[in-house]
């Protein structure tokens, strides 16, 4: 369903609009200003005039989009004036640096998720519950048999798998930004120091991460490690597009497991080969989605990504909230790939 | 059953051959024989009887959790498994983290005990268990319990792990285990037991012998003189036994399946005492060049006692292939020539009066580059392909490579863009899962070409349905017409001339074989190509 003319939110063909701050938010398309929630490739696209985006995030986007692009680095919870509405993003617990974006004009208020979660992550700033008229909230696991587990459990079942196989080398596939950095933040915690090998893509983003302090086990970029040394024991990090690729033909004889909110059904997995699956993702979950859209208050939600229409009509039907899913080029994270592009 | 549990988390998690056989034999080292007999059918899958349906344990579930049924079946069309969906959906309830049951008791009282109640009892009493046992063994337990337990181990890995923890040699324990093994610690004991000479297996068949698909490396540097080439038929695998005890018909699939085909039955009668046939049950009448289709033996498959109108309108021949037992000795460890003239001499000395038993016949090769010229006439046969088998090779157990290949039809295939969808229905009602296909006309425009409506598996179907409702450009009624963008392989049986279709052409079972998300749509296939296959064609 299409949001109504004369909202403070339209959808336009470069996506999200705001004509009161003549913004765009996550554009799919080139646009000239640009309200990012976060780095991930489906959410910040490459071309755009200005980029406004929480400050630390601003590594990781000038990594993707380039090192020139015009950013305008946001505080969480400041306000801000842009054009004629009120701005302000609040952390909503994603990945390092992921915002919701709060508008606001003409006394009419909304609230764009972007993607976000409620469990802990030690590497990026929890949730903040925000209120609004209107919400736009994703749904990409919005189905019941999707609940999470703490991310210091799933991170507790890797070890325990990696330590399972002092004989082998183990690979851990998972996406190079926000989730690789989740599982080392965790296995951190549990006190693991040794040496964690990454994939290319993943080492890539490692420095945002680092300059950020989140504290991780220290780790070395395969291209750096000598050839013909011992892999045995040895933890590789690298992202599911890796899998079955010909670059990691040293780790063949390799364990391997996926770590992804998708690894919940078991046919999921056996259908991808993984031999292990851990469930953690950096959506929320279910009850997540639920006590999200709740506690924002808003007289209307709009849903997307994912299970849109699903958690639509259980929001009109048993939480009695007016919501619609919102058709649009908002893709749901896929499963078997890095990220969508 | 928390060792049985722990064993199929450690099966289903691992993709390591080595590593399941680690498991397999941990556990049949370690386990009570009462339970390690259960362990054993339950992986051979000779135990998927269905104690409560799918859908009773799903209304069971959702008056328990008081969902909305549309969202149970949201859930199930992301899952696409009754058991698993309703484990997921009552995982979200605190359970209890200990599970004292034997696998034994489970199986012969508590699941019959549950499966024999009724109505609101039956209801109570799942709820209950379901709430009595960690959740790791919530699948567990419903896929036992609704016959669907399924785990990634074949019959040739478990009967080798069983024989190394026994210490017993893997084709006796194969062949003990042929013709049904009822779970008990007596029966356990049995099929551990000792060898001991001259075991008699009374009306057991042999394990059958595999052929894997053919690797055309492995054969270049042999002489094609070497092999024995026949058609592989489209009916089922069976042994045809006349033994002191008795005659019997074996299927592939391990079960008796005399009193379907009495007609055979009696050929086995005519046959000497003291012997086995390998071969395929097909429906062949008299006099006719080939065999019926397939369906036509479907017809006769599962009918106990057939009628005499159906054995007439379906008649079932044995083509024989091989001879694996001869005047009561063993004939498997004997190269492929020899059992082949003695399975012609057989043949022989009925003279004509057995004509439902058939010679599988042979087909000669002289050069490995006439190979799939000769491959391609299986259709003519109405044959599914050859089977290449090495002339000294001996009669094995299950699929080991390098002894017999088969080298089947190949499918047609014709890469095409996705021009429209349709919402499913069923289980699939919310998804986009009908989809109709274009190939590229000498103008430069996408002609709609074929339908289908399977070949991707659920994650998928759930991708492209997302990617579908993105790339919308226009609706009618139920149908979308979306952005020609995605190629897909679609593999098809044949292709002809047709008026009806607005390309000119229809396909025989067309599927998708393949999503090609390597392609870009102008690189799709032509109608000109389609065209070209069809001349190909015989
Ligand atoms: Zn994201
Ligand atoms: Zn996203």
């Amino acid at each position: 369903m299409p949001l109504a003319p004369g909202g403070l939110l339209q959808l336009s063909p470069e996506g999200l609009y705001c004509p009161a701050a003549k913004a765009w938010i996550d554009p799919w398309r080139p646009v000239p200003r640009a309200l990012i929630t976060h780095a991930h490739a489906d959410h910040a696209r490459p071309g755009c005039g200005e980029y406004w985006a929480v400050g630390s995030s601003e590594g990781i986007l000038r990594e993707r989009l380039g090192a020139e692009i015009n950013l305008l680095p946001v505080d969480y919870g400041q306000l801000h004036r842009i054009g004629e509405a009120r701005v302000s993003f609040h952390s909503a617990g994603h990945v390092l640096g992921s915002a919701q974006i709060r508008l606001e004009a003409g006394g009419e208020s909304w609230l764009v998720s972007g993607d976000y979660k409620r469990c802990a992550d030690p590497s990026c700033a929890p949730f903040e519950p925000v209120q609004a008229d209107v919400l736009i909230s994703e749904a990409t696991f919005g189905l019941p048999i999707y609940r999470w587990q703490s991310g210091a459990d799933v991170a507790a079942e890797i070890l325990a798998w990696w330590r399972s196989a002092p004989d082998r080398p183990s690979v851990l596939f998972c996406y190079a930004f926000g989730k690789a950095q989740r599982v080392l933040a965790e296995l951190h915690r549990l006190g693991v120091s040794e040496e964690v090998l990454l994939h290319g893509a993943v080492e890539r983003l490692m420095g945002p991460y680092r300059e950020a302090g989140v504290a991780m086990p220290p780790t070395l970029p395969l291209a750096q490690l000598e050839r013909g040394s011992d892999l045995a024991g040895r933890l590789l990090i690298a992202p599911p597009a890796a899998h079955r690729s010909r670059g990691l033909g040293r780790f063949a004889k390799a364990q391997n497991g996926f770590v992804s909110g998708w690894m919940a059904v078991r046919g999921a997995r056996r259908r991808r080969g993984y031999g292990r699956g851990f469930v953690m993702s950096d959506h929320a979950d279910w009850a997540g989605l639920l006590q999200s859209i709740r506690g924002s208050k808003a007289q209307q939600v709009y849903v997307t990504h994912g299970q849109s229409n699903v958690l639509a009509r259980y929001l009109r039907e048993v939480e009695g909230i007016s919501a619609e899913p919102l058709e649009g080029r908002f893709e749901a994270e896929r499963f078997d790939e890095e990220e969508p592009s | 059953m928390e060792a049985f549990a722990g064993l199929f988390q450690q099966l289903d998690g691992t993709a390591s051959t080595s590593a399941k056989l680690a498991a397999l034999e941990h556990y049949f080292r370690s386990a009570p024989p009462g339970d390690a007999a259960w362990a054993l059918a339950l992986l051979l899958g000779r135990r998927r009887k269905r104690l409560i349906s799918g859908r009773r344990l799903r209304e069971i579930c959702l008056a328990a959790t008081d969902l909305p049924e549309w969202l149970f079946e949201a859930c199930h069309s992301q899952v696409g498994d009754s058991a698993e969906t309703v484990s997921l959906l009552w995982g979200q309830h605190p359970a209890s983290t200990i599970d004292g049951t034997a696998l034994s008791t489970w199986m012969e009282e508590r699941l019959p005990k549950l499966a024999a109640l009724q109505g609101e009892e039956q209801a109570t009493a799942i709820v209950e268990c379901w709430a009595s046992i960690p959740e790791p063994h919530l699948l567990l337990l419903n896929k036992l319990l609704s016959g669907g337990f399924r785990v990634g181990v074949s019959t040739g890995l478990v009967t080798r792990a069983l024989a190394n923890s026994a210490e017993l040699d893997e084709s006796l324990l194969a062949h003990r285990l042929m013709g049904g093994f009822t779970p008990s610690s007596e029966s356990f004991a049995a099929l551990l037991a000792p060898a001991e000479q001259g075991e008699d297996h009374a009306a057991r068949p042999y394990p059958f012998f595999l052929a894997s698909p053919m690797e055309r490396g492995q054969l270049l540097d042999s002489q094609p003189g070497n092999w024995l080439l026949e058609w592989k038929w489209d009916g089922i695998r069976g042994q045809l036994i006349h033994r002191s005890g008795g005659c019997s018909l074996w299927s592939r699939g391990e079960e008796l399946i005399n009193d379907a085909f009495p007609e055979l039955i009696s050929l086995a009668e005519a046959l000497p005492q003291g012997t086995v046939l390998d071969g395929e049950v097909i429906v062949w009448p008299a006099d006719a060049p080939h065999p019926e289709p397939f369906a036509s033996l479907q017809r006769r498959l599962g009918r106990k006692a057939p009628s005499r109108a159906l054995q007439r309108d379906c008649p079932a021949a044995f083509v024989a292939y091989d001879l694996l037992e001869h005047a009561g000795s063993d004939l498997r460890q004997h190269p492929l020539h020899e059992r082949r003239r003695l399975l012609e001499a057989l043949h022989q000395g009925l003279q004509g009066t057995q004509p439902v038993l058939r010679l599988s016949s042979t087909q000669a090769l002289r050069r490995w580059d006439e190979l799939d010229e000769l491959r391609d006439q299986a259709r003519l046969h109405r044959a599914e392909g050859l089977m290449l088998k090495g002339i000294d090779s001996p009669y094995l157990v299950g699929r080991k490579r390098g002894h017999w290949w088969k080298h089947k039809l190949e499918p047609l295939r014709l890469d095409v863009v996705l021009l429209y969808a349709q919402a499913g229905s069923g289980k699939r009602a919310n998804l986009y899962t009908d989809y109709s296909f274009g190939l590229w006309n000498d103008d430069g425009a996408l002609v709609t070409f074929a339908k289908a409506y399977s070949g991707l598996d659920n994650s998928e179907i759930k991708e492209l349905d997302r990617w579908i409702r993105a790339h919308t450009t226009e609706r009618f009624g139920p149908v979308r017409a979306v952005e020609p963008l995605q190629v897909f392989e679609l593999a098809f049986e044949g292709i002809q001339h047709s008026k009806r279709h607005k390309c000119g052409l229809a396909v025989r079972f067309p599927r998708i074989s393949r999503w090609r998300t390597d392609k870009p749509a102008c690189e799709a296939d032509s109608l000109a190509s389609a065209r070209a296959l069809l001349e190909q064609l015989p």
